[in-house]
């Protein structure tokens, strides 16, 4: 059985469809991620799991039991992060912890240890609006796991953390899953999923367009014919054309695509003209597409024929 | 409802309360200080048969400070939680919406009892000497208190977090007024006391004065307005009262 199952659901806010058919599932022990630009449904799915909104056709499970009846139930298994804090603004970060550990009284984790766990120790006796952004996002997510769920959702867990910070929100996450808890979180972000998902499913304008791991996603598709580099940026473009006999184009200030299959050769010859011109190499990719690749091809504004 | 969860709720919310400076302002300062001022210079019109100011305003003074922590202070905590999001939040967890309502009676009646220890020594100390019967007073408090705080929670889960703060204020003043707390009853105009005594504040006033009077009385039209509120005004907050 799927921790989380989701079956064709549609939601609708009055005429606007904000999810429009998306299904997935999601195992225990896995981290599944719902990327997809803002808007594209990811939030209204999640909190259709969570119980907060109804759905209007389509079905979905949590442990095989309703959001919305059951939810008493759930709430016992269920972990939740929302986008938007929830939290007293008064209430001091180690209170919060001990007070939402209460709630699952007694299978619960130690709230001191949870606080030094998402690096939050020092900042105990602070109020949650006297955390930064970051720290806030920490201690939501430490009130969502303190509990121990089964599942936990997580909505943009790590908007507004810097570095130092996503690195505890990855840990958690993985040590979480490790545990054998299904967690689903959503982003935005590609290198999140990158690093912390083991499925990704990619949402756009409230439809699934691509589902899978970051690997079989990155390698599905046509075979890419093309090669891109980074190099200082306004190159002669024309002149480096004439010498690999290919097409060049500055994607971006600094970033080139070579229109041309990803040889030995025709690399050979990219690095001898560089080299010859006394440039440097930034980066260098020869027929593999990232996550990143996959995402704006499938949600950028030329994925949609029918679109302005 | 688990009690550990009950528990560890109430006392967050006491401490958040207590936490809040606005928040003792209004519960504690503005009632001692209209106590003390009204109690020591002498501009107030008294009601008939009163000559010792203390012993109107007793009375007066702690039924607004019972209606400042059930009715404003209630909802304008429970409002901002609201527009944070925080119930929202609990909502996902397995406090339950019952224990998060007992946990909120238990801090109200909590304030309560501090103020009512704080004012009844300030009134003794300006002279004032209560009779009658604490028992039937605490049944009015407790009576009013329902409906106070349905009136809070009724602004609170249909307004924003700082329409409701507007609301709730203004509410306290017009209730402050018409209230028969620091300005008698009998001294309005006769239909703007008539409306008066229809409203929760001059029922608990009036059930209290009455109450703490030689020999004490259930004061019945008092009674019968404060138990109308105490069933309309909960029922009305929990038909609509949104959690988002």
């Amino acid at each position: 059985m799927s921790a989380v199952s989701v079956a064709g659901l549609v939601v609708r806010y009055g005429r606007v469809t904000a999810v429009d058919g998306v299904s997935f599932d999601a195992h225990a022990g896995e981290v599944l991620a719902l990327l997809g630009p803002n808007g594209a449904g990811k939030t209204t799915t999640v909190e259709t799991l969570e119980g907060y909104r109804r759905p209007d056709a389509g079905r979905v499970s949590v442990l095989g039991l309703d959001p919305i009846a059951d939810h008493a139930e759930l709430t016992r298994h269920v972990g939740v992060m929302l986008q938007q804090g929830g939290v007293y603004p008064g209430i001091r970060a180690r209170e919060a912890l001990r007070l939402f550990a209460a709630f699952y009284h007694p299978d619960h984790e130690d709230p001191d240890e949870l606080l030094d766990r998402v690096g939050l120790a020092s900042v105990a006796s602070s109020t949650w609006r006297a955390l930064s952004g970051g720290e806030q996002q920490r201690l939501s997510l430490a009130l969502a796991v303190v509990g121990r769920p089964r599942v936990a959702f997580l909505d943009e867990p790590t908007a507004g953390v810097d570095p130092g910070g996503r690195q505890v929100v990855r840990q958690v996450v993985r040590d979480l899953a490790g545990a054998g808890t299904a967690v689903v979180l959503t982003t935005h972000e590609l290198e999140e999923v990158e690093r912390v998902a083991d499925r990704v499913v990619i949402v756009d304008r409230g439809t699934v367009v691509a589902a899978g791991t970051p690997a079989e996603l990155t390698s599905s598709g046509a075979p890419v014919e093309e090669i891109r580099f980074g190099a200082p940026a306004g190159l002669d473009t024309a002149v480096l054309a004439v010498a690999l006999g290919a097409a060049v184009e500055e994607v971006t200030p600094g970033e080139y695509r070579v229109d041309t299959a990803p040889t030995p050769a025709a690399v050979a010859a990219l690095t001898a003209w560089l080299a010859e011109h006394d440039l440097s190499l930034a980066d260098l990719r020869a027929g593999r597409q990232t996550l990143e690749d996959v995402f704006l091809r499938l949600t950028g504004p030329d994925s949609h024929p029918g679109a302005r | 409802m688990s009690t550990t969860a009950v528990a560890a709720q109430t006392r967050v919310e006491l401490a958040l309360t207590l936490r809040r400076g606005e928040s003792v302002l209004l519960t504690l300062g503005i009632p001692v200080v209209l106590l003390v001022f009204f109690s020591v210079v002498d501009v107030l019109p008294l009601p008939t048969g009163v000559t010792e100011a203390v012993d109107f305003l007793a009375p007066g003074i702690l039924a607004l400070a019972v209606m400042s922590t059930a009715m404003v202070s209630l909802a304008i905590a429970t409002g901002f939680e609201r527009s944070y999001g925080v119930l929202k939040r609990l909502g996902s967890t397995p406090l339950g919406r019952p224990a998060l309502l007992a946990a909120k009676t238990l801090a109200v009646l909590a304030v309560e009892a501090l103020q009512v220890v704080v004012l009844v020594a300030v009134a003794t100390v300006l002279g004032w000497r209560p009779e009658g019967s604490a028992l039937v007073a605490a049944g009015a408090v407790l009576l009013a208190t329902v409906g106070f705080a349905g009136l809070g929670l009724l602004m609170a889960g249909t307004l924003r977090g700082e329409v409701t703060l507007a609301a709730a204020n203004g509410l306290y003043l017009v209730l402050l007024l018409l209230g028969g707390m620091v300005f008698p009853l009998d001294r309005l105009p006769a239909a703007l006391e008539a409306v008066a005594r229809l409203l929760p504040a001059a029922a608990l006033s009036g059930a209290l004065d009455a109450a703490l009077s030689a020999p004490p009385s259930v004061a019945v039209g008092p009674w019968a307005v404060l138990a109308t509120w105490a069933v309309v005004a909960p029922a009305l907050a929990a038909w609509r009262f949104r959690w988002e």
